[in-house]
């Protein structure tokens, strides 16, 4: 689960990194009066999506008045914004924070993953803040300096300081630096998330270490216990076929193609997907609705399917194990009893009881193209869109 | 004797009582697994399903000199069941649970390095299908019967695609010595490597096919331990061609995040380390059974 800038600082805020004075706001009168709460003379108006390069995509804007905070908020609220990782359609801006402008010495960057070679806490630095981590990793590769942490212990303080000096970080910086590497770290670890990002981190002219721009992402499986953390979650930022999808147990990739599919297992839809391309056809989602295929999920998933306007074919590629063909068959014919489906449909059912699962479907009314393999099923798709 | 599990494996249950535990429990007494009882704290000294009930992994294990587990509790109690079975003394451990935080199988792994490279246990999962030795032991959820007994080891982190492939093998009339489906998770008790590993030395096994996807560095490094370490033909598939780079795929270890991630990049470099690529999933069984006809 990602969450906006302002969100994290927040957090990262409150494990001791500083951060530039700022407040959100919802609308462009709100905006020139927190421009003026905030002081000084100089404002940074930034937009809230849940995405990176946003300042290339004209999301962030300098304002020299209050006026001209109000100003780039109204341009900014409502508008789509296209960075390069959001996807042609862009994502909305609702939110908007107000930051004072910094001045800039140094930009540094600072990163927190896991590993999964090493299975631990990885941090990674570098003297080139500003550039994405790829963007440093192939220019400049070599400014960039590692160190993992020992989950069981945690991040000890010579680490800190030893990737502050390797920062080459003025001597009675390499405090502050250290405490804001041992900040992220604990926000990290305490929170469940997979992913901290401060990028850049900045030395100013008035030699504070100031956060200038954060990411954090957490993971999924451990929002049972973070409920503050799942709070911030903001649906507008993700695709609402997504969010539908999400809320009903099933995992959903909207893609660009026109064959939509439905399968059991994420391996497997993975597999299938694969399959669509080499028989010449684009996939339209990923949708796996789990081992089981359970009826109702199966029921969901049409209507998930059928939300989407560019498909032009349904596959249907079922593997029942424990759960047996003629159950899942079962399932589709009274899932396409509620369900009007206007487009081709390919089923391809295996495993348990394939015989009578093919059994039930063809004594049904429904209309559809029967396949026995994963190509069969592919090819069938692909040339059912002709 | 077969990898990780054989015929007479006393296993337990680790949420034996619950309905997900009792269902699956049948299905592997049905299959002829040696399922001796089962764990659920508080209702020691019960019965169910004909077997002992206990409250703690150690009076299970001590009572029925179990050595082998299966985890149906909740993802929010996976870990730590998964750490009493380490500390219980049981060797092979199945995490079937789906939804296990990263940082708690982290957690996980660090506890079990207090033991030595022979007392540890076998951790395979989470999010996983389980182990299948046909026509011994079923440690795991997969449907038994479409698994033939034969000569081919079969790692896997998808279920349902470790499925698929055990289905092409019946069909050509091949068998498998041991599947193991190691789960989808970005970071899981057992790696490819480990299994591989254990997959040379068996002397029931002559060929190992391995089914991987995007996301992680597991498969390319247990293709390097190949090349410099295996006698035996490996064969890989590696699923999501078509994955858009930075999305999650199902399986939360299913994400495209480095350089050496995504599926064209993996069949590039296991095809260096001299494995054997099937171009596609529907001919992983030909692919097999090409590589068995030149041995």
């Amino acid at each position: 689960m990602d969450i906006h800038e302002y969100q994290a600082k927040e957090i990262l805020a409150n494990f001791g990194v500083t951060i530039p004075r700022g407040g959100i706001v919802y609308s462009p009168e709100t905006a020139e009066n927190k421009a003026r709460e905030i002081g000084g003379s100089k404002w940074v108006v930034k937009a809230q999506i849940h995405s990176g390069a946003r300042g290339k995509a004209g999301g962030v804007i300098v304002c020299n008045s209050p006026l001209e905070v109000a100003q780039a908020t109204d341009k900014l609220l409502g508008k789509k914004l296209v960075t390069n990782q959001t996807g042609p359609q862009g994502k909305i801006v609702n939110r908007i924070y107000i930051e004072e402008a910094t001045d800039i010495e140094k930009e540094l960057y600072l990163g927190l993953v896991f590993d999964r070679s090493s299975e631990s806490i990885m941090i990674v630095a570098s003297t080139e803040g500003g550039m994405s981590v790829e963007e440093i990793a192939k220019e400049k590769p070599d400014s960039i300096i590692r160190s993992k942490i020992e989950v069981a212990v945690g991040i000890q303080d010579f680490q800190a300081r030893e990737l502050a000096f390797g920062l080459g970080i003025e001597p009675e910086l390499v405090r502050r630096v250290s405490e804001t590497i041992i900040g992220c770290a604990k926000a990290f670890s305490e929170l469940d998330a997979t992913m901290v990002e401060v990028n850049p981190l900045v030395i100013s002219k008035q030699k504070q270490i100031l956060a200038l721009d954060c990411k954090m992402s957490f993971d999924n499986n451990a929002m049972f216990r973070r409920d503050k953390v799942s709070e911030l979650r903001d649906k507008t930022q993700e695709d609402e076929k997504e969010v539908y999808a999400s809320d009903r147990g099933l995992n959903y990739v909207s893609l660009d193609g026109n064959i939509g599919n439905i399968i059991n297992g994420a391996g497997l839809a993975m597999a299938s997907m694969d399959m669509i391309k080499l028989a010449g056809g684009e996939p339209a989602n990923f949708l796996d609705v789990g081992g089981g295929a359970t009826p109702e999920k199966i029921v969901k998933a049409f209507r998930l399917i059928t939300m989407d306007k560019k498909v032009k074919v349904i596959l249907v590629n079922i593997f029942a194990g424990i759960n047996r063909c003629d159950w899942v068959a079962e399932g589709i014919v009274q899932a396409l009893e509620k369900i009007e489906i206007k487009v081709p449909l390919v089923i391809r059912l295996a495993g348990t009881n394939v015989e009578k699962g093919n059994k039930i479907l063809k004594e049904s009314k429904l209309n559809y193209i029967e396949a026995s393999t994963l190509e069969e099923a592919a090819n069938k798709a692909v040339a059912a869109l002709k | 004797m077969s990898v990780i599990i054989h015929k007479d494996t006393k296993i337990i249950i680790q949420g034996f009582t619950g309905k997900m535990g009792t269902f699956h429990a049948e299905e592997m007494i049905k299959y002829g697994s040696n399922v001796v009882g089962g764990v659920t704290p508080g209702k020691g000294g019960q019965k169910h399903l004909d077997r002992p009930v206990f409250d703690t992994v150690k009076d299970a294990v001590k009572n029925t000199g179990a050595t082998a587990s299966i985890l149906f509790v909740p993802p929010a109690f996976a870990a730590d069941s998964a750490m009493e079975a380490a500390d219980a003394g049981i060797k092979t451990c199945v995490a079937i649970v789906d939804g296990i935080p990263s940082h708690d199988m982290i957690r996980i792994k660090r506890y079990m390095r207090r033991y030595s490279r022979t007392e540890k246990m076998t951790l395979v999962g989470p999010n996983c299908a389980g182990i299948i030795s046909p026509g011994k032991s079923m440690l795991g959820i997969m449907p038994g019967h479409i698994y033939k007994e034969g000569r081919v080891g079969i790692i896997s982190r998808s279920g349902t695609l470790g499925y698929e492939a055990a289905q092409q093998l019946k069909n050509l009339n091949i068998g498998i010595s041991t599947s193991v489906g190691i789960g989808g998770d970005p970071i899981n008790g057992s790696s490819f490597r480990d299994i591989i590993e254990k997959f040379e030395t068996d002397d029931e096994t002559d060929v190992i096919l391995m089914i991987g996807e995007i996301g992680g560095p597991q498969e390319v490094a247990a293709g390097e331990f190949a090349k410099q370490n295996m006698k035996k033909p490996v064969i890989g598939y590696i699923a999501g061609l078509t994955a858009p780079k930075g999305r999650v795929m199902g399986h939360a270890g299913a994400i495209v995040s480095a350089y050496g991630e995504s599926a064209i990049e993996k069949v590039e470099i296991l095809k260096e380390c001299g494995v054997t690529i099937s171009k596609n999933p529907s001919v992983m069984g030909d692919t097999v059974k090409s590589v068995l006809e030149k041995i």
